[in-house]
């Protein structure tokens, strides 16, 4: 979706604040979310990408004004209430209703090491065929998909060149929207600054960007 | 948020100086009144209460999680497989061939770092990592991602300016060095392994790994030795 969250190159968003010594969280409530929103994940009710998805569907003014883990907060309760295994009255109250949903498996605390030391990989090995190959003069698709990508706005209709091929991987517009997972090469798919920017930029610098098959076409 | 980058505030350069910049922070945040709990401090306690009470999350794993990118995980991480590219050669060169299996050599994998790609700083070519579309940040090794990396001003200018961002973060590259940003828009994390500074032949890995910064590891600063009275 052409969301604020999709701000590559935009201008306005201010000097980028600094601070020394930064603590990993700010406070304690921050600490809450950040776990509740990784114990949550182990349910593997949602995808990675429904996750993303959800913070990008906070609407565009809200989005701004919130921090990282109020937004989180946010995403976190969409996704917890679509799923059905919290309805928004509890959420207000804070109780849980007579005959609600219980006892869904908990993480335990024993489980979580080997839950992130393992992660969550999302390459695939299946046997899919790769459209390009390094070296190869590439498009970047125009696409305006109301939904969750990962093609930002500002590589759209660009030409780049695939610098390598990373293998077959989860592709996350149809998974973010219980779609499949739809495996497909992802390529690391270099843009000039110029080509991105125009004469403004310099002559030297890049950018690359992870790009699946069905974000690109042949120059 | 607590560096709302859209709100004018003092200039980078005043940052710097942590004194001051956080006493301000402090007063914003409002920490002068204890006995009023915030309204998030309030909805995320609700939250995890009505959760607990269903048996959707046990709270000790949430204790676990927590610890665990407080006090386990973080640039150490890092900057020990930096330390360890620029003292042996061969590692180095399976850590920019398969960066995933070389830093799982030294016990970093998983969550947020399950496919790890490598790039390498050198006298021509800077590397910057970026998320402009989220956050993405490499875990295993560099812990969990600073609030400028995962704010609007950095999102938003490293693809555009990048040498306007790293000039605000003090780093003035020559016109002749290429700049190569890295917009982590798939599941592959990006790490920058910098250039060793001159005159770092003596020390140790372990002393290398000490000069290893996590803005080093970002591509929005350079490693250096330390220097008589700096404040590293």
């Amino acid at each position: 979706m052409n969301g604020v969250h999709d701000m590559g190159g935009m201008h306005g968003m201010g000097s980028i604040q600094y601070e020394k010594n930064e603590p990993v969280f700010h406070e304690p409530w921050e600490a809450r979310i950040f776990a509740l929103n990784r114990a949550v994940r182990a349910w593997r009710i949602w995808t990675a990408d429904a996750s993303r998805h959800a913070v990008e569907l906070i609407p565009a003014p809200e989005y701004l004004r919130m921090s990282y883990y109020e937004q989180r907060l946010h995403s976190l309760v969409e996704l917890m209430i679509k799923s059905g295994l919290v309805s928004r009255a509890e959420v207000e109250n804070g109780k849980s209703a007579p005959n609600s949903l219980k006892a869904t498996p908990a993480l335990t605390a024993d489980a979580v090491p080997s839950m992130l030391a393992k992660g969550k990989p999302t390459s695939r090995e299946v046997p899919v065929a790769a459209r390009f190959k390094a070296g190869q003069a590439v498009r970047a698709r125009n696409i305006n998909p109301t939904g969750h990508t990962r093609l930002p706005r500002y590589a759209r209709g660009k030409l780049g060149t695939i610098h390598l091929d990373h293998g077959v991987y989860v592709f996350p517009d149809t998974n973010a929207d219980s779609l499949g997972e739809n495996p497909q090469h992802l390529y690391s798919v270099r843009f000039s600054a110029r080509e991105l920017w125009g004469e403004q930029a310099s002559s030297r610098d890049a950018v690359y960007l992870d790009m699946w098959d069905d974000y690109l076409e042949c120059a | 948020m607590y560096h709302e980058s859209w709100t004018p505030k003092t200039e980078f350069l005043v940052h710097m100086k942590a004194d001051t910049h956080d006493l301000t922070q402090e007063k914003e945040r409002g920490h002068g009144d204890q006995t009023v709990p915030s309204d998030l401090t309030l909805r995320v306690k609700a939250l995890e209460s009505l959760l607990a009470e269903k048996g959707l999350v046990d709270p000790a794993a949430l204790d676990a999680l927590i610890d665990t990118y407080e006090h386990k995980v973080g640039p150490r991480n890092g900057a020990r497989v930096v330390a360890r590219a620029w003292v042996d050669p061969a590692y180095k060169e399976r850590l920019l061939t398969d960066a995933t299996a070389a830093i799982s050599e030294l016990g970093y994998t998983g969550e947020q770092g399950e496919h790890m790609m490598v790039v390498a700083n050198g006298p021509k070519v800077h590397n910057l990592v970026v998320c402009t579309l989220c956050s993405c940040y490499p875990w295993p090794v560099l812990g969990l991602p600073p609030v400028w990396y995962k704010s609007a001003p950095y999102r938003s200018r490293a693809v555009i300016d990048p040498r306007g961002v790293l000039r605000e973060f003090g780093l003035e590259l020559a016109e002749d060095v290429e700049i190569h940003v890295w917009d982590s828009t798939a599941e592959v994390r990006y790490l920058v392994l910098p250039e060793r500074p001159a005159g770092s032949e003596k020390l140790s890995e372990e002393e290398l790994a000490a000069l290893v910064t996590r803005d080093a590891m970002v591509g929005v600063a350079k490693v250096k030795l330390p220097q008589a009275g700096a404040n590293l």
